[in-house]
């Protein structure tokens, strides 16, 4: 059906993007997701974010793209304005959780930041301990965190467990623990946007 | 010893060498540290160990990691062991006047303190016969510019791990030029979300996308200046 918008997102934000979209009721939204561990990976993004908004062609009134730059240097950007989508605003998921003034201001305070998202918190082991090797390979640890300060817990629903769970990373690093409660950040106004790509659709869904 | 390890003072040169290329390729740094003192005492010549058992087995594992078959943890566990080998050699390559290609100054720019891609460089430069003068993490452009003063070298190298700090390079570079020194050094960057394009965007020489690439410019970069420089 060609008239509903698609989101094109990071599997990192399905949870957090599909909380937003029921909080507003935004029905005319669909979201498709990729692979969210491609955060260690991040030549993979471009080419399979035009993978996927070719696939959308036809199918959808307008697609939008739940990303950052996300560490491709410029090269989602590239992809984004041949094929005719925009993405969120800003460096990566940080930056558009917390606010770009907000994060420059917490990065220029300790360039030596690691940064936790709900996300991020939920996967740490996996994707942090197992998917640079740590768990493996201890001895890697202080090549990968020596340089480290502080870990700082970007949370956006306010759940106590990831919270737990973003401290216990702190101290499994060794790192001074932070938190800031950012919501849901630059997300909202980006899906507004894209249910009102829909209006008939958008309006029809709100309660 | 159990019995199933290998005993390396068994293996004559040529073994020994080839399982060194595959220790460092298994990131087993004591096995390379015991290679290294077994050629040495073999009468190799500390630079002959670095070059052929050292470098060529890290050049294996560079081209294993371009190709998507070694991931960063594994080149990380080469990288080590391949340190471990160097502790012992370099002051014997310093003793013994190893060849030298040229020098660069390194180091990781401004808000930026992730060091791995640059180390990794330095050790690799280091191994192909450059001086590394390295810097370290987070420098402005007023320590680039010191360091560059104080040790003269061929290249100035930088390196950014992320989007938001990878245009400090520009600041970099732009100050350079505002006092007239930016010709008197070839210019490489590097890191994850770098690409050429960025590269030239910001005035660099080149861009090396990792520290094999980084060799090779380097060493190609300097060539091309000496036949330059005889040609004149």
């Amino acid at each position: 059906m060609a008239e509903r918008t698609l989101v094109i997102a990071c599997g990192a934000l399905a949870r957090e993007l599909l909380a937003v979209i029921r909080r507003h009721g935004w029905q005319s939204i669909d979201v498709e997701c990729l692979p969210a561990s491609w955060h260690n990976t991040p030549s993979r993004i471009p080419e399979g974010v035009r993978e996927k908004l070719r696939a959308a062609r036809g199918r959808f009134a307008r697609v939008f793209v739940a990303y950052g730059d996300c560490g491709t240097g410029g090269l989602l950007d590239a992809v984004l304005e041949e094929e005719g989508a925009e993405r969120l605003p800003g460096a990566h998921c940080y930056e558009f959780f917390a606010g770009s003034e907000a994060f420059a201001a917490l990065h220029d305070d300790e360039p030596g930041t690691f940064y936790l998202t709900d996300y991020l918190a939920r996967h740490f082991e996996t994707l942090v301990l197992k998917g640079l090797g740590i768990d493996r390979h201890p001895e890697l640890e202080a090549i990968y965190f020596g340089n480290y300060r502080r870990l700082l817990y970007l949370s956006q629903a306010g759940d106590d467990a990831l919270e737990a769970k973003a401290r216990a990373a702190a101290r499994r690093l060794g790192l001074a623990f932070e938190m800031r409660r950012t919501g849901y950040g630059a997300l909202e106004p980006f899906l507004a946007r894209a249910a009102a790509a829909s209006p008939s659709l958008a309006a029809r869904a709100v309660p | 010893m159990p019995e199933d390890d290998l005993d390396l003072s068994t293996l004559d040169d040529d073994e020994l060498v080839q399982q060194m290329h595959e220790d460092l390729y298994d990131g087993l740094a004591e096995e390379v540290t015991e290679g290294v003192q077994l050629l040495l005492g073999r009468g190799w010549e500390p630079y002959k160990v670095l070059t052929e058992a050292l470098v060529e087995g890290m050049r294996i594992v560079g081209i294993d990691f371009r190709d998507g078959i070694l991931f960063v943890p594994e080149v990380l566990l080469a990288a080590n062991a391949m340190k471990s080998g160097m502790v012992i050699l370099r002051p014997l390559l310093a003793e013994t006047g190893a060849p030298k290609q040229g020098s660069m100054v390194i180091g990781t720019v401004k808000g930026d303190i992730h060091d791995i891609g640059k180390n990794l460089v330095g050790m690799m430069l280091e191994g192909a016969g450059f001086d590394v003068f390295d810097i370290g993490i987070n420098n402005d452009a007023d320590s680039y510019l010191s360091a560059l003063e104080e040790h003269r070298p061929d290249f100035l190298g930088m390196s950014a791990l992320l989007t938001t700090t990878m245009p400090y390079m520009k600041v970099v570079i732009d100050t350079l030029k505002e006092r007239g020194l930016r010709d008197d050094y070839m210019v490489l960057v590097g890191g994850a979300p770098l690409n050429e394009a960025f590269a030239q965007s910001v005035g660099a020489d080149a861009y090396c996308r990792d520290a094999a690439v980084a060799v090779e410019t380097a060493k190609a970069m300097v060539a091309e200046r000496r036949q330059a420089h005889h040609a004149a």
